[in-house]
């Protein structure tokens, strides 16, 4: 199952970022996770929300380039190793991790965002393999 | 429609009436615009060495730097008591271009307008927005006089308040925008973020561009903002020659048909004086040939050209000269190399990524100069490797085109300044710029 990762393009200027958390900010929009990485010229601001179709409509309405990237929420067992599995059950089948990032729900699971080379062969994958993944509607409640 | 006759004169005609207004002009000139005569008899011409329209190019220049010199009225051919009006281009450094017209003057600015607004396909059925600023710029009043000739509906709303704009053009139904190229573009983006359409909600069928060059890109650009039915033409003048009036696009698109029988044009290399061939690109030199008030001769336009005779489709027999490449005064000197900002418009406009709005920044590094090139980011990714491709193929397309490397700098939309009047998309902040 496919979410919805919001992505923002930011220029390395001072309070680009606060500017992008305030427009959330007034909109009510809440932020699950984030993953910040760089060049020296500019940014990109990835972020799990509860609504990103809301959130790249204000963004974009105030100047921001934006879009929308589907990215498979992978929940994991919160123990040494459980990672590893996951990459491994994927690598197995010569799909290739573009990027990741954490995302934390409780103290017993944990969760990662994942950017695979191939989405929907991935999503097969961990549907057979019995991996749990989230949809945009579950992470929609986690607000 | 072709407004006037004398627009479909045969070339021997057209000549004809250039050089008896030429030798009128001439004479004129030599007897009441003291430094005018001083510049001739220092070479020796007098009025009547002029037989032919080929003796023109005995005839000394006139460049900015005179009407400075003589600033405000010296080159003036009239008493004040037959001036009617007065108006001066903005002087970026020091003291405004001041010229003048009779009343004559001012009609046949208008009817030269009124042929240009013709050609861009008004006519009195049209609602005419007047987006340029009212005051002592000529492109306004010039634009307006000639609109209200031909019969159609002017709504003066000067440049400012784009949302206003955007009201007027709604609720009035205007058909015919008057603006530069960038502020057309910038009209409707304004639109777009206050929820107008451009193409649905709008009923602009008419785009009468001037005061800056208007490229073909960006001529593709006002296409895909404002519609693909919109005529979009370009035309061109300056307040030293009258204003606004001077060439026009038809609705053939092929270049902009001067009023031959006002001015006399000539191409000349900048650097020699000399009179290039016909369809040799080089500097624009404009004489005017029925103006009583300021009647320039051989005035450097400082824009590049080139000029064509061949008649045009449209049926019109004046002359047509290319739309600019640029003019001397905007070329750059970066690295030894000549760059004019349109050559940067090209290149961006053709990448679908990125928004119409660029700025180019110039600076010193060391002994080198340093090219930026800032643009908008509108089409976003996710991906650092595409935004990287992106800023690769723009700097490989610049290379290719300027001959030079510049650094690309990506920018979120609505980052870059925006104008109402010429933009102003060069900041060079280099000492010496040569």
């Amino acid at each position: 199952m496919n979410a919805k990762q919001l992505s923002v393009f930011i220029e390395n200027r001072q309070g680009r970022l606060g500017e992008v958390l305030d427009v959330l900010k007034r909109n009510k929009i809440n932020i699950i996770s984030l993953s910040l990485a760089d060049t020296t010229e500019y940014g990109l601001l990835r972020l799990i929300v509860n609504d990103p179709a809301s959130g790249r409509e204000k963004l974009s309405a105030e100047g921001f380039s934006t879009m929308l990237t589907d990215v498979l929420v992978i929940k994991i067992e919160h123990k040494a190793g459980s990672l590893q599995e996951l990459l491994k059950i994927l690598s197995e089948k010569q799909i290739n991790v573009e990027y990741m990032y954490g995302l934390s729900i409780d103290g017993e699971t944990a969760s990662v965002v994942l950017k695979p080379s191939d989405l929907k062969k991935a999503d097969k994958i961990l549907v057979s393999e019995g991996v749990k993944t989230m949809s945009a509607e579950d992470i929609s409640k986690l607000n | 429609m072709i407004w006037s006759k004398e627009e479909t004169l045969s070339r021997k005609e057209i000549e004809e009436m250039q050089l008896a207004r030429l030798k009128e002009t001439v004479a004129r000139v030599y007897e009441k615009v003291k430094p005018y005569k001083a510049k001739m008899d220092s070479l020796g011409v007098k009025p009547e060495h002029i037989k032919t329209l080929k003796d023109l190019a005995k005839l000394p220049f006139i460049t900015k730097q005179d009407m400075r010199d003589n600033y405000p009225y010296g080159l003036f051919a009239v008493e004040s008591d037959k001036l009617n009006r007065i108006h001066a281009s903005s002087g970026t450094t020091g003291k405004p271009t001041v010229v003048g017209y009779t009343a004559n003057d001012i009609a046949n600015w208008t009817e030269c307008v009124s042929r240009i607004a013709c050609m861009g396909g008004a006519s009195s059925k049209d609602i005419a927005q007047i987006c340029f600023g009212y005051g002592m710029f000529t492109g306004a009043l010039g634009l307006h006089y000639g609109l209200e000739k031909i019969g159609a509906t002017v709504i003066p709303s000067s440049t400012g308040n784009s949302e206003k704009q955007i009201m007027y053009m709604k609720d009035f139904g205007s058909t015919l925008l008057v603006a530069t190229p960038s502020y057309a573009l910038r009209l409707a983006e304004v639109a777009r973020e206050t929820g107008v359409d451009p193409k649905k909600d709008l009923k602009i069928k008419i785009g009468l561009l001037g005061s800056e060059l208007l490229t073909e890109s960006m001529r593709a650009e006002m296409h895909k903002v404002w519609g693909d039915d919109v005529l979009v033409t370009s035309n061109y003048g300056m307040s030293e020659l009258m204003g606004p009036g001077v060439s026009g696009e038809c609705e053939k698109l092929c270049g902009m048909h001067i009023n031959e029988d006002y001015f006399i044009p000539e191409i000349i290399n900048p650097a020699t004086g000399e009179v290039l061939p016909e369809g040799e690109k080089g500097e624009l030199v404009i004489t005017c040939i029925k103006k009583e008030a300021l009647p320039l001769i051989r005035y450097r336009t400082k824009d590049i050209t080139r000029l064509f005779y061949e008649p045009c489709a449209c049926g019109r027999n004046f002359c047509r000269m290319e739309n600019l490449s640029g003019r001397s005064d905007d070329m750059l000197k970066i690295r030894g190399v000549n760059v004019f900002p349109s050559q940067i418009e090209e290149v961006v406009l053709g990448f679908s990524e990125l928004g119409p709005h660029y700025e180019i920044v110039v600076e010193r590094e060391g002994y080198s100069d340093k090219l930026t090139v800032r643009v908008e980011l509108v089409r976003s990714t996710d991906s650092f490797a595409e935004l990287s491709d992106l800023t690769s193929r723009v700097k490989n397309k610049l290379r290719v085109v300027l001959g030079l490397d510049a650094k690309v700098q990506l920018e979120s939309p609505n980052t870059l300044q925006r104008f109402e009047g010429k933009a102003k998309r060069v900041k060079d902040f280099r000492s010496n710029k040569e």
